[in-house]
């Protein structure tokens, strides 16, 4: 596969990190396909693509978190040939405090950002598996790396599909494909809008992208970005209950 | 601030009733007000940067109005292309390039950018709408240099050129008074795609208007390479508002002119490096301290335009203040479609000036007496203070635009020079 078109399924293609990564894999001549919801966006990102330098970029409209997974893929990576990538880029934040008073809205998080993403990641395993090659990337959060009183809903959500991944990663070691967990820190972009964002440890999507990019290569099963992050997160989960609960992190 | 990621999100944003009015931005390289909006809301256009359409034998290009120059000149340069016309840095969006109509060193052969749109989609009053030269042609002109105000420029569909190399052949011709000046632009003009002057404006009677005269073809190598974004070269903090003064400037500028006088030069360089020399220098305004700087750019019309550049510049060493980079070329005919364009035929004197408070304004205003006594007009993207009267005098169908404007959009500039005291 060293000359040939890197094939490329992006789930969640619409969000702003998916389609900085898009970009990178376009100017390098890849053949992807757009998974997403809404059919005039994926048109629009898919079009750009193209310009870009893409073999192909063609798009699939559905909703990830509702789909049945096993047989969309399938129908997709029938098409392309094989598969080189397949990168799981949607969620949802959701909001804390209506999470904790409406059941169905914790619920809504834990479908999309859990358990459809897992069907998803449990579908392009049998896939690697089967190939013997390529590579699963998923966003993950460095929310899931310790529960917090303002987003621990979110981050529970992430935190499992973090444990599915590493599990999958350690699967697929063994068959000559990889898995990667991509724990982005604060990015700027419309999921995070109604966030105030100021300060240096704000990322551009385009530095995430790039960090995506790199991963599907290769690197371990767990990269945060940027970098930073990992020290950061190291640093907050070894902060001891009784100092961390008198926070409101 | 509304921040659009995708383009089905526009209608819907400049209607929305949270703000009393709406002024879409991009890279917020307008030197004076028409990029804000202080009462009402913006919309940041800079996610919409997405390439729609790019036929490489024509060269027709289509792109979302966020995009910059830079970005698309990376992507149609390596196959031949080029921007009809570009301004002095490549860090602008092309829906700005558009609301600005703006120009560059080749106007003598390519107009501004405005003569080579060829259709602008508008989301005016909430509608998404196709418009060019031929389709809602009033509603387009009054678009062309709009300032943004007749709505949100949705996309852009553009016709570049083609260039046979991406290197450009340049000479430079070290001069010593306006007279010389005269001589080689209206020589170079026609052998010439890209003109220009440096002007040192700190030196006055026999020597006023010398400088350096740079004129430029496009080589014929066949090479192509794009430019790179990476910059080594920065500003890193401001420096204190004293640090541009008359000594300075006057010292800076001697040495510059020695150098380049020392010998006519002929050199190959990149199109980066010739149009875009400050580009390379991130955050270069600091240099200017925290009060910052103010631009002054005229047009003075053909006939009396030799005489009048000579008066303003004689005033503006005779003031003592100082200014850093100044810079002459002269406009040819072609005629943009844009109601409110700036470049017309004529002269076109660029001047920075430290801002140094009361006295700063107080020369620009006996400058503006000049302009408008010899018919000019100044530039709206670079002016922040230029009076209402002129602008109405100077920009004179400034009321067909005013009729094509979008109730719900707004700019502190266009509350400046439209409304009556």
């Amino acid at each position: 596969m060293t000359d040939a078109a890197k094939r490329i399924v992006i789930l969640g293609a619409t969000s702003a990190i998916a389609e900085a990564a898009a970009r990178r894999w376009a100017k390098a001549g890849g053949r992807l396909v757009l998974v997403g919801r809404n059919t005039e966006r994926l048109e629009a990102i898919a079009a750009d693509l193209a310009v870009r330098g893409a073999a192909a970029a063609t798009f699939v409209a559905l909703d990830c978190a509702s789909a049945d997974a096993e047989a969309e893929l399938a129908t997709i990576v029938a098409d392309l040939g094989g598969v080189d990538v397949v990168l799981v880029a949607y969620g949802v934040l959701g909001d804390q405090r209506t999470a904790e008073t409406t059941p169905q809205a914790a619920a809504e998080v834990f479908r999309t950002n859990f358990t459809s993403a897992a069907a998803w990641c449990l579908a392009a395993a049998n896939v690697l598996e089967r190939q013997r090659s390529g590579t699963l990337v998923v966003i993950g959060s460095v929310a899931g790396d310790r529960g917090r009183l303002s987003n621990y809903v979110y981050g529970a959500s992430k935190a499992g599909l973090g444990v599915l991944v590493q599990g999958i990663a350690h699967r697929l070691a063994q068959q000559g494909a990889r898995a990667v967990l991509i724990k982005p820190g604060f990015v700027d972009t419309p999921m995070t809008a109604a966030v105030a964002r100021k300060g240096l440890l704000w990322a551009k999507p385009a530095r995430i992208g790039a960090i995506i990019v790199k991963a599907a290569d290769k690197g371990g099963p767990v990269v945060y970005a940027p970098g930073i992050w990992r020290w950061i997160m190291l640093v907050i989960r070894l902060v001891p209950a009784s100092l961390f609960h008198r926070t409101k992190l | 601030m509304f921040r659009p990621a995708f383009r089905d999100q526009l209608p819907a944003a400049t209607q929305s009733n949270t703000v009393s009015s709406v002024l879409a931005t991009g890279l917020l390289r307008s030197y004076g007000d028409s990029c804000l909006n202080g009462p009402g809301g913006l919309i940041d256009m800079t996610g919409l940067d997405r390439l729609i359409a790019f036929d490489r034998t024509t060269g027709r290009l289509v792109v979302e109005a966020g995009i910059s120059l830079s970005d698309i000149l990376k992507i149609v340069v390596p196959h031949g292309w080029f921007l009809p016309t570009t301004p002095g840095t490549r860090f602008v969006s092309i829906g700005g390039a558009v609301a600005n109509d703006v120009h560059g060193k080749n106007h003598h052969r390519a107009g501004s950018i405005g003569c080579s749109v060829r259709a602008l989609g508008l989301v005016t009053a909430g509608e998404r709408r196709t418009i060019g030269p031929d389709a809602e042609a009033a509603l387009f002109a009054a678009t062309i240099g709009g300032l943004g105000l007749t709505g949100i420029i949705e996309w852009v569909d553009l016709q570049l050129v083609p260039v046979p190399s991406s290197r450009l052949d340049v000479e430079i011709i070290p001069y010593g008074s306006l007279d010389e000046f005269w001589a080689i632009a209206s020589e170079s003009v026609v052998s010439h795609e890209h003109t220009v002057a440096w002007i040192d404006c700190m030196s006055g009677g026999a020597h006023t208007g010398r400088g350096a005269f740079t004129r430029a073809n496009w080589a014929t190598d066949g090479v192509y390479e794009a430019h790179s974004d990476a910059s080594w070269k920065a500003v890193p903090v401001e420096f204190p508002s004293i640090a541009l003064n008359r000594l300075t400037v006057s010292a800076f500028n001697e040495v510059y002119f020695r150098a380049h006088q020392l010998q006519r030069r002929r050199q190959l360089q990149h199109y980066a490096t010739y149009f875009y020399p400050l580009d390379a220098v991130s955050s270069w305004n600091r240099l200017y301290g925290r009060r910052g700087m103010l631009q002054y750019q005229c047009v003075i019309p053909p006939g009396g335009d030799r005489g009048v550049i000579r008066s303003l510049l004689d005033r503006i060493a005779k003031s003592g203040q100082a200014s850093f980079l100044a810079v002459l070329k002269t406009f040819g005919e072609r005629t943009s479609p844009g109601l409110l364009s700036f470049p017309r035929p004529g002269s076109t004197l660029a001047l920075d000036f430290p801002n140094r408070g009361v006295e700063t304004l107080a020369l620009m205003r006996t400058l503006d007496a000049i302009v408008a006594e010899a018919g000019g007009a100044l530039y709206p993207a670079k002016d922040g203070r230029m009076p209402a009267p002129m602008f109405r005098q100077s920009f004179p169908r400034w009321r067909e635009v005013a009729a094509c404007k979008d109730p719900r959009v707004n700019s502190d500039f266009w509350r400046r020079v439209s409304l009556d005291d």
